[in-house]
């Protein structure tokens, strides 16, 4: 077969073709460095978004082991599980990622049987119903779709439940328009208003093709052009149609501006160059942060959610193996999830992170109450007062309202193209 | 002649040896690898070896009939092209009036020193800072709107100010005026002051001693200037990126897409493509002037 893995040929090792095999033997020797130094430390590949100093503190001190985090890009984590998957020993992406990730074997099956909480991982990720039993709209790359491997070292997901998952899932949320109502001054109830000439030249969308496509996709829908069998796996006709409507709108004016970075998309809504736009639900924190009024505003046509998790890549064998056993126990075990809930996002085992939140943090972020005291920040930032409430509400109505999950199409290389093409209008 | 002891004087050519070596590691090898990574084969998650022309066809494709207008590659590269072509004429003019002052308004050397030092002073920050600096002075509620406003110039705030054409060559001058400066200055330094006397005794005016002495013997600095303001704008896609809103289109944006989404063949048949374009440009300008007679 002509098949060949990008490990071959990746840009490091370009540059190490005059060092030959050398670069193999450099990682055979660093290898046993890390199992036999105590502690171990876990080479952690991840966007890192949520990951502060405290985390690392409180890991050492409760296991004693050590993680060095490799943050970078969700795109580049993709890149290196394919073309450097010795670079590290533990990856934390995202479940779209997994048909790019699981067909080229670089990643393991995790064995649920040796998570001690995997039993009380959330049902949306295992079922695809929220815990009281309500239904997630699994358009799109669904975790419950892709959650598991026909065995440790499979390239195919399994359609059963079996003992092996693609990814132990950590951290997810989900995601809607921001706006700004100070400057809107009226309710925002669709993902229409985006196209809406009310708001043209304020309003921004992302330019990720493969996040930016989905919320094109709410957008359309909601508008009324056109109802997707599949939002997350568009036909080409379908990836026509949207970007259509899109470069019309880009063409008349509607966009101020596209972000491809998180902090662009801060700084576009605090300067009031925009006043509605796809966003992210820490970039609202850093707006509100700056004493500018953000809404992280709830739609009727629902949310687009995403997810992540732990994998194994297929180079972790051993002791380093059981130290990211260890490690995703602990990650589980309840500390980090509250310390990811307090941050707006959601984890994936809910009864242990609700043992390290208090009665008013609980019912402010995961049950929709208004809150008691002041909300904190992880950092200690404040980020409501008493009386306030979270927008969108409680952890039922926020994830009971996905629409659509993050995708991979199968026509992805036509839907950049398109993307490209939308852009260049 | 004075006789000089010898010391130890290697072969000029030797000399060559280590600059070669890093050129040939470093740009050789990996532009003999895209090129080859161009022909091959792809899928989301991996890329397979072959000789194929898929790449190439898939830039051109729909490019030769124009019925839906022009396709994102033209379109992409006149966007670009209309980029580089103002940067260019804006940091020449500006480059050659800031050279001609330094070099023959200034006379003391140490004071031409200095001010050419101070003109490198922005270099001292990073590109993208000063870059992103623009962006509170332009925006809709920046510093000139509503200075501007507050003069009661202008009504409502002037939204092509920021993420728009003008900005991205605005911020493209500011950041490469002093590529253009630099070549420029040199060249004009090594003019025989008594070329110049000797003009303007033979009754030439201002204007034409500029255009009858000066120009041409610049040359070599104008088009060394020009190749590397032409060479960093075609390649470039965070400025545009950034200043544009990502609104506008750059090739190099569309690589920095490919690359993401590991689609390497295509980022490096798109790669190769404006290598060819870039190539070209330089070739057409070099014909104005054989830069190594000059040198």
């Amino acid at each position: 077969m002509k098949y060949k893995n990008l490990s071959t040929i990746s840009r490091r090792k370009m540059l190490k073709l005059g060092a030959g095999t050398s670069a193999a033997a450099i990682t055979a020797l660093y290898a046993p460095s890390v199992i036999s130094s105590d502690p171990i430390t876990l080479r952690y590949l991840g966007t890192a978004v949520s990951m502060g100093d405290e985390v690392q503190k409180k890991l050492f001190e409760d296991t004693g082991l050590k993680v060095k985090f490799i943050a970078v890009t969700t795109d580049e984590v993709t890149k290196r599980v394919l073309t450097q998957p010795n670079s590290f020993d533990l990856v934390d992406t995202e479940y779209f990622s997994l048909p790019k990730l699981v067909p080229s074997g670089n990643i393991l099956g995790m064995d649920t049987k040796r998570i001690k909480e995997w039993d009380n991982v959330t049902s949306i990720f295992t079922k695809g119903v929220t815990p009281s039993g309500k239904k997630v709209g699994l358009q799109g790359t669904a975790p419950s779709k892709v959650m598991y491997l026909e065995g440790s070292t499979g390239k195919k997901f399994a359609n059963d439940v079996t003992q092996y998952a693609t990814l132990i899932p950590t951290i997810y949320n989900a995601d809607t328009l921001g706006i700004r109502p100070d400057l809107i001054g009226r309710p925002i109830n669709s993902w229409a208003e985006l196209l809406n000439p009310e708001f043209k030249g304020k309003a921004a969308t992302l330019n990720i093709p493969s996040i930016g496509i989905m919320d094109a996709a709410m957008v359309v829908e909601a508008m009324g052009e056109y109802t997707y069998p599949d939002k997350g796996n568009m036909t080409k006709d379908e990836i026509d149609l949207t970007m259509k409507i899109f470069t019309e709108a880009k063409k008349a004016g509607q966009f101020r501006a596209f972000w491809t970075d998180f902090n662009e998309s801060v700084n576009l809504m605090a300067s009031g160059e925009v006043v509605i736009q796809s966003m992210w639900s820490p970039a609202i924190t850093a707006v509100k942060s700056q004493g500018k009024d953000c809404v992280y505003q709830p739609l009727k046509e629902g949310y687009r959610a995403w997810a992540a998790g732990f994998a194994l890549p297929k180079t972790t064998k051993g002791k380093t193996a059981d130290a990211v056993y260890e490690f995703v126990n602990w990650y589980l075990s309840g500390w980090v999830g509250a310390y990811l809930n307090r941050q707006g996002y959601y984890s994936a085992v809910l009864p242990t992170a609700k043992q390290y939140m208090s009665e008013d943090e609980w019912g402010f972020w995961m049950e929709g109450k208004a809150a008691k005291g002041d909300i904190l920040s992880p950092t200690g930032a404040k980020l409501a007062s008493a009386g306030e409430k979270r927008d969108g509400g409680s952890y039922e109505d926020r994830m009971g309202g996905v629409a659509c999950w993050n995708a991979t199409m199968d026509e992805n290389k036509y839907m950049v193209r398109k993307w490209n093409e939308m852009v260049a209008s | 002649m004075r006789k000089k002891t010898r010391i130890f004087q290697p072969k000029l050519s030797w000399l060559a040896i280590p600059f070669a070596l890093i050129f040939i590691a470093y740009f050789v090898v990996p532009l003999i690898l895209t090129l080859i990574v161009s022909f091959w084969d792809y899928t989301e998650y991996s890329i397979i070896p072959d000789f194929i022309f898929g790449n190439y066809v898939y830039i051109f494709q729909g490019c030769f009939s124009f019925e839906d207008g022009l396709c994102l590659t033209f379109k992409t590269y006149i966007s670009t092209f209309f980029f580089c072509f103002f940067t260019w004429l804006i940091t020449l003019l500006l480059g050659f009036s800031v050279a001609y002052f330094l070099a023959f308004y200034v006379n003391s050397l140490p004071l031409q020193i200095t001010l050419f030092l101070i003109c490198t002073i922005p270099f001292w920050t990073s590109n993208v800072i000063r870059m992103v600096s623009w962006i509170p002075l332009l925006g809709r509620n920046g510093l000139v709107n509503e200075t501007l406003i507050s003069f009661g110039l202008i009504q409502e705030p002037i939204e092509w100010l920021l993420y728009s054409s003008f900005s991205v060559v605005l911020a493209l001058v500011h950041l490469y005026t002093l590529f253009m400066i630099v070549p420029i200055f040199n060249s004009m330094l090594r003019i025989d002051k008594e070329v110049i006397e000797a003009a303007y005794d033979s009754g030439a005016n201002q204007f034409q001693i500029i255009t009858n002495v000066i120009i041409p013997l610049c040359k070599p600095g104008i088009i060394i200037g020009s190749i590397f303001v032409i060479t960093v704008v075609m390649g470039d896609f965070l400025t545009i990126g950034i200043m544009g809103g990502q609104q506008l289109a750059s090739i190099g944006k569309i690589i920095n897409t490919e690359m993401n989404y590991l689609q390497l063949p295509g980022a490096a048949a798109n790669s190769v493509i404006l290598l060819l374009i870039t190539i070209f440009i330089i070739i057409v300008m070099t014909k104005f002037i054989d830069i190594r007679k000059e040198l």
